[in-house]
Formats: C-alpha cells, sequence, structure tokens
C-alpha cells in the first residue's frame, strides 16, 4: 500500500486552515458582538485598542491568560478541567464535514475545500452536537456549587428538547434532498435554487433550536446571571472559562456555516456557473459568498441577543415541546406528502 | 512489520474498550463510571466505523453518548451519589456475584467455542451505508422494523400515563 | 381612577389574540426598532480626549478666597458649618497678631479649616451662608485617592494662591 502523501498533506493543511480560521471568526465574533451591542444601544464599543477596537480581542485573550487559575476546593480536579477542555473540542471538531467551498486545482491534483466528504455528514453533526453538552454538565457539577449546577442541570433538559425539534425540521429536508451529505446538499441547491424557499418552516424551526444549542439569548438559561450568577461557569476563571466563552463563539460559528449550507446554498451563489471564470476564482468566489453568509448569521444571532428578553424556563419548556415538535412534525408530515406525490406523478 | 493497519487500530481500539469497561465497574465515583462508559461506547462507535457501518457508528453515538448517557449523568447529579452516603454490602452478596458472573462466563465461552463464525462476505460489508441500510430495512424487514416503532409508541403512551397520574 | 397627568397610559388586558400569541410579529417589530438604532446619533463622550461640558450651575470642590492684597477673606465666623446640612466643615478661629496684617484681612481668622468632600453633598449652602465671600464652589471635582483622609481637604489644599504665587507658576 503506497501511501499518497499529498493527499495527507493536503488533509492536514486544510484541518489546521479550517481550525485557525473557526478560532479567528470566534475571537473576531467577540469584537463583533461588543460593537453591535454597542451600536444598537447607541454607544460605540471598543475603540481603544486598535483601530476600530480591532486588537481588543486579543488583550482579551491575553488577560484571561494571565488571570489566577482557581479550583474550587471541595470540587474533583480532574473533571472541573475535563468541562471545558471538552466545550472546546467539540466546538472544534463539528467544521470537519461543513463543505467550506467547491473544489481547488492545484498542480494537477483536485483539492477539496472539505475536510471529510462522509456520506453521515449532518448525523456526524448531530452526534458531536449531542456531545456539546457534556462539557457544560461535567464543568457545572465538579464546580461543587449549587448554582452551578442547577446551570448544568437547565443546559442538558434545554439541548435535549430542541434536539428533538431540530432533528424532525431537518429530517423533512432530508427527505427532500434524498442524501445525508452536505456537499451533495450545496450541490443540490446550486441548480435548483436555496432550500429556504421550499423549506421555509424547516428553516425557522431549525434557527430557533440552532439559538436554543448555542445557549444563546434568548434561550441563554445557563447563564441566567439575575437567576444563577454566573450560570454553569460560575466557579472559573482565567483562560478555563475563555474556553467556555470561546466554545459558544465556535458553535455560533459552525451553526451560521451549516445554516448557510444546508438553507441558504452554502458556497454556491446565484449566477455562480454562468460567469465564466476560471474554476479556481469561481472556487474561490463561492468560499467568499459561503462566509458573507456566515457573518449575516453571525450579525443576526447578536442582534437577537441584544433585541429579545430571556425565556422563563418554563416558557422555554413549552416552546420546545408544545409548539417546536409538533410545528416539526407537521412540516415533516407535509413534506413527505409533497415529495410522495410528486414521485408517483 | 506483520500488522497491518487495520489491525493496529483494532487492538488499540480493543485495549482502550476494556481498560474503559472494567472503569465503569471498578470507579468509586459515579460520575467517572458515566465517563468511562462514554469512552467504551466511543471505541465501539470505532469498531461499527472499521466494519464499514459508518450509520450504525453516529446512531450509537447520537442515542446511547448523546441522549442516554446525559440522563444517567443527570440522573446522578441530582441524587449526588459518593463514597460516604454509598450503603455497605454485605459481604456473601460479593461472592454470589462473583460466582454467577463467573458462570456466565463459562456459559459464554463454551457457546462460542463451539460455535463457528462465518466470514464475512466481502460484498456484505456495504450493508452498513446508510442508504442500502435503508433499502434493507424498508424492504426485506419492514414488518419487524414496524412492529419496533409501535413498542415505542407503547412506551411514549406509557410515560404519559405515568406524567399525567403524577401532575 | 382619575388619571394624574394626560400622560397616564390605561393598561390594555385583553386577552392575546391569535396573531399576538404567537409572538413572531411582535419580535420582528422589536427586531425593526433595534436595527434603527444603528444609525442613530451615539451618545457616548470619549472622555479623555472630549469632556462633557458642566452644566452653568454646576457646584464642584470649594476654594477659600482672598482679597485683591492676597489677604484671606474667612474670618472662622463659623456661619458656612452651621448652614452645612451635611456637617462637613470645622474651623477653628484665632486671633490676628501684630504684624500679620498682610496675611488675614479681618482681626479674627480660621487657623484650620476643613471640610470633609466625602460629606459633602455640594448645595452651595456654605457659599449662600458666608458674609464675608471667602468661600465659593468650583467647576471642578474631588480626584480620587486610596484613603478616606485624603478627601479631608485642609486650608492649604483650599486657599486660592496668593496673588504673587500666581505669577510665579
Amino acid at each position: 500500500m503506497t501511501i499518497d502523501w499529498f493527499f495527507i498533506l493536503e488533509k492536514i493543511v486544510l484541518i489546521s486552515g479550517v481550525l485557525a480560521i473557526s478560532l479567528v471568526v470566534a475571537m473576531y465574533s467577540t469584537w463583533g458582538e461588543r460593537k453591535v451591542a454597542g451600536i444598537i444601544q447607541d454607544r460605540i464599543g471598543p475603540n481603544r485598542a486598535g483601530f476600530m477596537g480591532l486588537l481588543q480581542p486579543l488583550a482579551d485573550g491575553g488577560k484571561l491568560f494571565f488571570k489566577e487559575e482557581i479550583i474550587p476546593g471541595n470540587s474533583n480536579r480532574f473533571l472541573f478541567i475535563l468541562g471545558p477542555s471538552l466545550a472546546m473540542i467539540v466546538a472544534c471538531m463539528t467544521s470537519a464535514v461543513i463543505p467550506w467551498g467547491d473544489t481547488l486545482t492545484i498542480a494537477g491534483h483536485t483539492v477539496s475545500l472539505q475536510i471529510a466528504d462522509v456520506n453521515i455528514g449532518i448525523l456526524y453533526i448531530f452526534g458531536v452536537v449531542s456531545l456539546g453538552v457534556y462539557g457544560i454538565m461535567l464543568g457545572g457539577w465538579a464546580s461543587n456549587n449549587k448554582y452551578s449546577l442547577l446551570a448544568s442541570i437547565r443546559a442538558a433538559s434545554q439541548i435535549i428538547s430542541y434536539e428533538l425539534a431540530m432533528g424532525l425540521s431537518l429530517i423533512a429536508l432530508l427527505m427532500m434532498t434524498g442524501t445525508l451529505s452536505l456537499k451533495e446538499i450545496v450541490e443540490q441547491q446550486r441548480h435548483d435554487g436555496w432550500n429556504v424557499l421550499y423549506q421555509p418552516l424547516g428553516f425557522l424551526i431549525f434557527l430557533v433550536c440552532s439559538f436554543a444549542e448555542c445557549n444563546r439569548t434568548p434561550f441563554d438559561l445557563a447563564e441566567a446571571e439575575s437567576e444563577l450568577n454566573g450560570g454553569y461557569h460560575l466557579e472559573y476563571s482565567s483562560m478555563k472559562l475563555g474556553f467556555y466563552l470561546f466554545a459558544e463563539y465556535i458553535n455560533m460559528f459552525i451553526s451560521s456555516a451549516l445554516m448557510s449550507s444546508l438553507y441558504f446554498g452554502g458556497y454556491s451563489f446565484p449566477g455562480m456557473d454562468s460567469l465564466g471564470l476560471a474554476p479556481n476564482l469561481v472556487t474561490i468566489l463561492g468560499t467568499a459568498a459561503l462566509f458573507i453568509k456566515i457573518i449575516c448569521f453571525l450579525f443576526f444571532f447578536m442582534w437577537v441577543r441584544w433585541t429579545i428578553p430571556r425565556f422563563r424556563y418554563d416558557q422555554l419548556m413549552r416552546l420546545g415541546w408544545n409548539i417546536m415538535i409538533p410545528l416539526a412534525l407537521a412540516n415533516m408530515l407535509i413534506t413527505g406528502a409533497i415529495v410522495l406525490y410528486r414521485s408517483t406523478h | 512489520m506483520g500488522m497491518s493497519l487495520q489491525q493496529i487500530v483494532f487492538g488499540v481500539l480493543s485495549i482502550i474498550s476494556i481498560i474503559s469497561a472494567l472503569g465503569v465497574i471498578l470507579s468509586k465515583n459515579p460520575v467517572t463510571s458515566v465517563l468511562c462508559l462514554i469512552v467504551t461506547f466511543f471505541t465501539i462507535a470505532g469498531h461499527y466505523i472499521m466494519l464499514n457501518a459508518q450509520f450504525l457508528a453516529v446512531v450509537h453515538i447520537i442515542v446511547y453518548a448523546g441522549a442516554i448517557m446525559v440522563l444517567f449523568l443527570f440522573v446522578i447529579m441530582l441524587m449526588n451519589l459518593n463514597a460516604e452516603i454509598e450503603p455497605q454490602k454485605r459481604n456473601w452478596l460479593k461472592y454470589a456475584g462473583a460466582i454467577s458472573g463467573g458462570a456466565l462466563l463459562l456459559v459464554l465461552l463454551g457457546a462460542l467455542r463451539e460455535a463457528d463464525v462465518t466470514p464475512l462476505q466481502p460484498g456484505s460489508t456495504d450493508i452498513g451505508l446508510i442508504s442500502n441500510l435503508g433499502k434493507t430495512l424498508f424492504s426485506q424487514y419492514v414488518v419487524p422494523f414496524e412492529v419496533s416503532s409501535i413498542l415505542f409508541l407503547s412506551a411514549m403512551v406509557g410515560a404519559v400515563v405515568i406524567g399525567k397520574r403524577e401532575a | 381612577m382619575q388619571a394624574l397627568t394626560s400622560r397616564a397610559k390605561q393598561v390594555d388586558r385583553k386577552p392575546m389574540t391569535f396573531i399576538e400569541s404567537i409572538y413572531l410579529w411582535n419580535i420582528i417589530k422589536g427586531m425593526i426598532i433595534t436595527f434603527k438604532h444603528i444609525w442613530k446619533r451615539k451618545e457616548t463622550v470619549k472622555y479623555p480626549e472630549q469632556k462633557r461640558e458642566f452644566s452653568p450651575v454646576f457646584r464642584g470642590l470649594h476654594i477659600l478666597n482672598r482679597d485683591a492684597e492676597g489677604r484671606e477673606n474667612c474670618t472662622a465666623c463659623g456661619l458656612c458649618a452651621v448652614a452645612c446640612p451635611a456637617e462637613a466643615i470645622t474651623m477653628e478661629a484665632a486671633e490676628r497678631k501684630a504684624g500679620e496684617e498682610h496675611l488675614y484681612r479681618e482681626e479674627k481668622y480660621a487657623a484650620r479649616y476643613e471640610i470633609n468632600m466625602l460629606r459633602c453633598i455640594f448645595c452651595g449652602f456654605c457659599e449662600e451662608a458666608c458674609p464675608k465671600d471667602a468661600i465659593y464652589l468650583t467647576e471642578t471635582f474631588a480626584p480620587a485617592n486610596y484613603k478616606r483622609e485624603g478627601f479631608i481637604y485642609g486650608k492649604q489644599d483650599l486657599l486660592i494662591p496668593t496673588p504673587a504665587e500666581k505669577k510665579k507658576a
């Protein structure tokens, strides 16, 4: 068996590139969040460190690194450290199956801008997302603090509840596309138009659920300051706290990428195939289009955060179980009926 | 060399799964037990992938590691089990457990020694891929598949009935 | 119940209609409102470069005044201390000796004069009570300090410089 060194090199470069980009995007999301918050509240936001405050994330990161590490006396030290590490790892793992672009041709080799085009891409994302709750649960429990424990229990039940509606809304999409591979879903949209046109209700459900999965306002019950002080990361300091906060932003980035790929055509854009440019250039333009979509979604996440107040816990559960799941089921039924009708006629 | 890449991966996965499975029953802290069980599930999912059953692997992780173990962890956290409040077990219980477990092991060994394992057909390894699996489930095995969904439905109805009675 | 002002609005307690109960419309309305704020004028004052102007009636730190020849106006009558609602002012009077006429305008002067800036509420009653135009409130505020003692301002902190000192500086 000969080992294809070019293939291995390509994957290593791609993995490190995607990791670096998701970290940088997450870093600048913190800056963007503060800027958006400022602008929406008639303020300026960070403007001291560098031009327009662009060095602010570096300053924050440096601060977090040099803060004192505090591990509570009666806590389980191993689990206490495992919590934020798991949160961070799980957040970084999802990006593997997202198609960041079409193929590039470099020196005769065709390079796909997707780390792994597995035929179960969407299920993989589900699997990883369902593991995301462990970081929060372990951290909250190991803190040996009742507020953290309450927050982690809230987070766990919230994520499990909304995962169901999320999966059901996706099943409708999968019935339509007939594939679990994200790459194929994007390629279909390249020819047939964006899925959001055919699945508006499914997209809405998926959007709401991804807010809940990312623990973002209005579903940030796990870090409700007014009730739980700091939530699950109450006892954390230094870079361990930084990991938790960072993981949230990476999750936001990934779910924005996912929503763009599933419902908004991913790296394809209207008129992509009729430009008549070199294929490599079209690929790069497609990746740029994907990132523009992602940035729009990130802005939307922030915009919602600074508009809508937090739900009460019973409202959250009622929305998840009594509204989202029946709606998703109805959406699935209608889609199934239409797909069946189409295939028989 | 002598060993192919697959054999190396198989060996590493098996060792990890045995160690973590032992960790489940030997660890004093219930939370550590749960974590070991999750690691075991992951290694088993790895075995599924090596058998080219990616769908099964991912569903295994989603259902067991992602949902059921979260609920386990949930309950353990709420009960706050630890070594101090663990009830003292009687000695004869330990011996009885060891003997019955050993007996089960003997039965299994005896049964497996006699069984002949047919080597996997090269063509049948594609059955784990999702499209083949779906076609098989909905054509050849459609009746058992639907019957099992009725089982789930009855479980759901039961849960709702129990929940309603308490309210 | 009769409203006290014309601005009072009656609370609408009608049950929500279906459109209202799915909240989606209200959420969109709220989102539009916050989106409009992107173009609103920013209220931030970029502090070290820009400073917010004091209002014309601002009352800040006190000074003790001198007359045109540089003599202290204060005669330690104690009216300011009596007028002070926060009891922030204390003083000790002393008699002017011969040869000190160039220092103090009246025969009696304040040997010690202290204002506790943590107690002071900057109401300006001392300024109004003073018969000798000796105490005035300025347009600055007390800078931060590490200790409480730092906020007890003595005579040397409060007195304005003499005309001679002013020329030197």
